[in-house]
């Protein structure tokens, strides 16, 4: 009785370890999209995504119930806590020699890891421009859609949204909140253990550092070369002159810093910090939508604009379902579920589509949409900074941990 | 060794001891110092139960009614530890880990102070019951004679004022166990300790020359 | 008469079984090493560099981690909180048995023991949590009418820099193990009376416990605490949600590092991973040689006779309010993460939400979140983990004669427990890519075994030997076969401990954090894996509800094996003793 089982067990352990269902290795032409429609139908994307908040989970839930009544494609998220996982999985594919059906369709990327991706030939592509929705895309009046961090996208990804870092403040608590990179230390001065932000590498902690760079440095142009260690130091010495004098007085004094985006929105939520930000000017609307921030948050932006930049989504070379994922890529890029996605009720997401290149019909829907209560209106927004060269970032998220990121 | 001013031994006052709706021991009797008692009767008796309250374990199942007075000294709802009854029970339990002259040791009041002093105090005990220069020997080697007067020394050692001896002998083959319940009851009544022993062992209660006292499965 | 188990040709049945048993724990273990080791020096296996560059044994990871500022500060860190969090669980779990056991209190406690068991690890620390931050529960009942706060004060409860919130949340779930194996080693014979002896010898009980029985019972209970201190050293999620974070303790950092896509990094995180393995080995020989130190010192101390009757009501008091503690904290707790799952609107210093909402259920409800698939997933991969555990555990102890008490065998069944995951399970992971294994349910679940394996042989292994052989020897005089007397003599009669194992290891499957993430490639989603990417999240609302799916599927498993055996033997008044602790 028990060796039967043992061997029934041993032999459902070969299975699993043996076989391997072969994927059809034909790699589908973007160009030719009857093609790719027949080629994806069947297929399950799993989209590799960042999984931290539940809102976005749910909109790809609904984007792949609209895909597999569309085209026949299911979408499966596989939620990461780091998008730098998905790279590392494709990246360790490649180095078991995995050169197809990988397990990554499709990823949510931009920056860093795209310059990564991209540099390493672990791209399928090119194939953004060769999509049939990429006749909405504003390529002219949002250049970052094509220019990923100073990055040529190449047509290796295709945007999905854009996105903008506002300021969050409770109206109740404080009317008037800080500006600039200046009034911010001044005001936390004042107020001491009531701001602080995502401990770097986090991408959100990273991005206040750059946009504080991009106020302090004297010639914010040199942040769109990649870093010179010539001229680094000095470069960068003003910005840690200011966080010199900043971090004594962040929340915790500063011994101690949020993980992340939603971690920080936790401690504005909870009153345990006065002043907050983001990385989606949507964001503060829908979460009072949602009962998590109470109806008295604003979002502002500083005077002389904010760091903006596109998000996208990328194929690896060896993904299993390709087809799908360019499936997948084209509906983001429909009119229809960019404005979803721009509905503060349900993500709050700048769209990457050029109003005049729609539809009356298309355009209305976004014409509907009430961009809610905490939202600035589109004129409101200010000047979108570009984002430095990836270099950079890497290099000040570095630093910045070794002069803040371990205790003295 | 240290005894009570007014020596009159134990006294067991109107004891009653229930399980439930079921009477199990009832007994009124005194023990002299220097005189044993004997107590018999069946399996399921209540020989433990009697004992266990004696020494103030009893089991919360049971319920108990009377006084326990040791030399004067009501000591009917005193700790275990402040009694000052000393029991043998069916094992010796010797423990494993500590040598012989470290379970003797452990008997000793914490009051004799100095590692000198408790070593020959110990070295005396071991004497005493013809064991000298046993103190580092594994209690595991002893034999089965040699662990019982052990475990009477360790149980002396703490000076009680009372024993108790829980079927001590009944795991000793004949000979030793005459030999070794001579050597209890010599040493007991040398303390003038008032001694309650329960057994099976007709020949135990002959051997203890004290009065017998019968538990009956429906006390 | 321990080989019960007959079958035809029994020695060579035993010894295939034995050795099958072995590799399941040992072959994916050293393959995890050995996907650790060539990384930390160099090589990526099967790597083809990019640009040709070829692949050269090197030291260079191992000078990046010697270089990286905060090595010792993490290394501190991991030291501080793991052999400390196990001190002071060990000091507890025998204070408590010594001082309480016997009494109604304990009684209580043993109750308790399978729920808090149950508990995975990201759910107690999220609970812990909820429960003390700043703005957390019990601040917001005390606020403002007793503290004044208006607004959550600035101290650094959670995350501080010396690991306190982190120990105390390893206290709270290493506690219950060590009360169990301390309970399950307590079991022989040979230490009955020796506390009534002690205490007839004028010794307070504990005191006594202390000098008698617990010698007896560490050696029993030596591995278990390794296992808790190897544990406690690298945690991943529970540092991750409680500790500090500058530096984090070292087992986070190589988590992290290992998820970087830059290779150096990875090379970085695996030669970190060893160094974390060798800083466990040296905390591992350290207790052992302190544990002799002790023993030298109580010699001293068993001589001097002290009685400590004055320490009696101090212990008892001590250790009565440390379980009022823990139970107390247990249940506010829960409160926490229950009403969190149902609010609206929850401002500081609110004691209760402003508004109330079912949002997070009714998404729970409709399918959406992923909650009910997360569920569902779960709860397979346990069920199968725990079914081939544990087949392998019976069929282990049935070609097995004993377990003796800390035998080369009793090593083996430990290693994975004492083996810290973020040492091998990333290692285990490139292995089974260069085997061409695809991550999905079916390999987590294999991973799974390896560790339920271990509990279930561990909860099972008392009762088994513990069955009286006469029972068989009466059953084959009556002319039964083996494998009758196995399949409706020793089965049945082992139903309830067998099913309390398979909680145990059901439990355990349902907590693992690592192997579920590696090894399902990212698309394996368990309440584990979604509670602790949700934690970095912050939604307190899904957090609170996926904690208590996640503490309640493991309950449920209990609850099960606790009342199955009633109903089954409804009327065998000599088959409803409870097996836990056995």
């Amino acid at each position: 009785m028990f060796t039967k089982l043992g061997q029934i067990i041993a032999v459902a352990l070969a299975i699993n370890v043996g076989v391997q269902i072969p994927v059809a290795a034909q790699t589908p032409e973007p160009t030719n999209w009857p093609a790719v429609l027949d080629q994806a139908r069947g297929q399950t994307v799993y989209w590799h995504a960042w999984g931290g908040d539940p809102r976005i989970n749910d909109f790809i839930e609904w984007l792949g119930e609209t895909a597999e009544a569309r085209h026949g494609v299911r979408v499966q998220q596989v939620k990461l806590a780091s998008t730098s996982d998905a790279v590392t999985r494709v990246l360790s594919e490649r180095a078991a020699g995995q050169d197809s059906g990988g397990a990554v369709d499709l990823i949510w990327i931009n920056g860093g890891n795209f310059a990564a991706m991209k540099s390493a030939d672990l791209l399928f592509g090119p194939f953004a421009e060769a999509l049939p929705n990429w006749r909405y895309v504003d390529v002219v009046g949002k250049p970052a859609v094509a220019n990923d961090f100073t990055v040529p996208t190449d047509g290796l990804e295709s945007p999905w949204a854009m996105a903008q870092l506002v300021f969050e403040h409770d109206s109740a608590r404080l009317p008037n909140p800080p500006r600039s990179a200046a009034a911010l230390l001044e005001w936390a001065r004042a107020n001491p253990g009531r701001f602080t932000f995502p401990q770097p590498p986090d991408y959100l902690g990273t991005t206040f550092l750059k946009q504080i760079l991009i106020g302090v440095i004297g010639d914010a142009r040199v942040l769109q070369a990649p870093v010179d260690p010539a001229q680094y130091t000095a470069q960068v010495a003003p910005l840690w002159r200011y966080l010199d004098d900043l971090t004594p007085h962040l929340w915790r004094s500063g011994r101690a810093f949020p993980a992340n985006e939603p971690a920080l929105a936790q401690l504005l939520a909870d009153g345990e910090i006065a002043l907050s930000f983001a990385f989606n000017p949507g964001r503060a609307s829908a979460a009072i939508a949602d009962g998590q921030l109470p109806d008295t948050v604003r979002s502002f932006v500083w005077q002389g604009g904010t760091i903006g930049n596109a998000s996208f989504v990328a194929i690896p070379y060896n993904a299993a379902h390709q087809a799908g994922a360019l499936v997948v890529a084209n509906l983001l890029l429909d009119p229809e579920v960019q404005a979803r996605a721009a509905d503060p009720n349900v993500l709050g997401f700048q769209t990457v589509l050029n109003m005049d290149a729609l539809d009356p019909v298309a355009r209305a829907r976004f014409d509907r949409l009430d961009l809610g209560i905490a939202t600035l209106a589109p004129a409101d927004l200010g000047p979108s900074l570009l984002e430095p060269h990836p270099s950079w970032m890497e290099q000040i998220a570095k630093d910045w941990s070794l002069r803040y990121g371990i205790a003295q | 060794m240290v005894q009570g001013q007014q020596k009159t031994g134990l006294e067991i006052c109107a004891l009653k001891i229930w399980c439930g709706a079921r009477r199990l021991v009832e007994m009124d009797h005194q023990i002299s110092p220097g005189q044993i008692t004997s107590v018999m009767g069946p399996s399921g008796a209540g020989k433990s139960t009697l004992l266990s309250a004696l020494i103030g374990a009893l089991a919360p199942e049971f319920r108990m009614q009377g006084r326990v007075i040791l030399h004067g000294r009501d000591v009917t709802d005193a700790p275990i530890a402040t009694r000052r009854i000393g029991i043998l029970f069916q094992d010796d339990l010797l423990f494993p880990h500590l040598s012989v002259g470290g379970n003797l040791a452990f008997g000793l009041p914490a009051c004799l102070r100095g590692r000198a002093v408790r070593q020959a105090r110990v070295a005396q005990a071991l004497e005493q019951a013809g064991l000298a220069g046993f103190e580092d020997r594994d209690p595991a080697t002893l034999s089965g004679g040699q662990r019982a007067r052990v475990a009477l020394m360790r149980t002396l050692l703490a000076e009680p004022q009372a024993l108790l001896l829980d079927e001590p002998f009944s795991r000793l083959d004949s000979d030793l166990r005459a030999q070794v319940r001579g050597f209890v009851f010599d040493q007991a009544r040398a303390l003038g300790l008032p001694v309650m022993l329960v057994t099976h062992d007709a020949g135990d209660a002959t051997a203890a020359q004290g009065p017998v006292l019968q538990l009956t499965s429906d006390a | 008469m321990n080989h019960a188990l007959g079958w035809p040709h029994a020695a060579a049945w035993a010894k295939t079984v034995r050795l099958f048993c072995v590799m399941v724990l040992v072959v994916p273990i050293a393959l995890g090493l050995w996907g650790m080791i060539l990384p930390a020096f160099g090589v990526v296996p099967g790597l083809r560099a990019a640009g040709g560059a070829s692949v050269a044994l090197t030291l260079a990871p191992w000078r990046a981690v010697w270089q990286w500022p905060g090595l010792w500060e993490a290394l501190w860190l991991a030291f501080l909180s793991g052999v400390g969090s196990t001190l002071i669980a060990f000091a507890l779990s025998q204070a408590i048995v010594a001082a309480l056991q016997g009494g109604r209190v304990f009684g209580l406690v043993m109750r308790l023991l399978a729920p808090m068991l149950a508990l995975p690890h990201a759910a107690a620390a999220l609970g812990l949590a909820f429960l003390i931050a700043p703005s957390g529960f019990l601040a917001r009942l005390l606020s403002p009418w007793a503290t004044g706060w208006q607004d959550p004060p600035d101290l650094l409860v959670l995350q501080d820099p010396w690991g306190l919130a982190l120990m105390a949340g390893l206290v709270a779930k290493e506690l219950p193990f060590l009360l169990l194996v301390t309970l399950a080693a307590l079991g022989q014979p040979a230490l009955r009376g020796r506390v009534l002896l002690a205490q007839s010898l004028g010794y307070g009980r504990t005191v006594g416990w202390f000098k008698t029985v617990f010698p007896a019972i560490y050696p029993q209970i030596r591995l278990p605490i390794y296992a808790v201190l190897a544990y406690a050293m690298t945690s991943v999620e529970m540092a991750a949600i409680l500790g500090p974070t500058r530096p984090a303790p070292l087992a986070v950092q190589v988590v992290i590092w290992m998820g970087q896509p830059d290779l150096a990094l990875r090379m970085q995180g695996a030669a970190a991973a060893l160094f974390l393995l060798g800083a466990v080995l040296g905390a591992l020989i350290l207790w052992h040689f302190g544990a002799r130190m002790v023993a030298h010192w109580a010699r001293a101390w068993n001589f001097s006779g002290v009685r400590g009757l004055w320490a009696e009501g101090w212990l008892r008091g001590g250790m009565l309010a440390v379980v009022a503690l823990g139970v107390v904290g247990m249940v506010v707790g829960l409160l926490g993460l229950t009403i969190w799952s149902f609010a609206g609107i929850w401002r500081f210093p609110d004691a209760l939400p402003q508004t109330w909402s079912l949002g997070v259920w009714r998404d729970v409800w409709r399918g959406g979140g992923g909650l009910l698939s997360a569920l569902g997933t779960t709860i397979l991969i346990a069920l199968g983990a725990t079914l081939v555990g544990a087949i392998l555990a019976l069929a282990w102890l049935g070609a097995r004669p004993k377990v003796a008490g800390t035998s080369p065998v009793l090593w083996l069944i430990y290693l994975p427990l004492i083996m810290p995951q973020v040492v091998f399970v990333p290692g285990l992971q490139t292995a089974a890519l260069a085997l061409g294994m695809q991550g999905g349910v079916v390999l987590v679940m294999a991973t799974h075994v390896i560790f339920v394996f271990p509990y279930v042989v561990l909860s099972l292994c008392g009762p088994w030997q513990s069955w009286d052989p006469r029972l068989a020897l009466q059953a084959a005089a009556l002319g039964a076969g083996r494998v009758r007397i196995f399949w409706s003599l020793r089965l049945p009669m082992l139903l309830a401990a067998l099913l309390t194992a398979a909680a145990v290891g059901f439990a355990v499957s349902v907590g693992q954090y690592l192997p579920t993430l590696l090894m399902g490639a990212g698309r394996v989603e368990t309440l584990t894996t979604e509670a602790v990417a949700l934690a970095a999240g912050g939604n307190r609302r899904l957090i609170g509800a996926y904690a208590l799916a996640q503490i309640i599927v493991p309950v449920i498993g209990f609850a099960a094996a606790v009342i199955l055996p009633g109903v089954i033997f409804a009327n065998r008044r000599g088959m409803s003793r409870v097996a836990i602790g056995g």
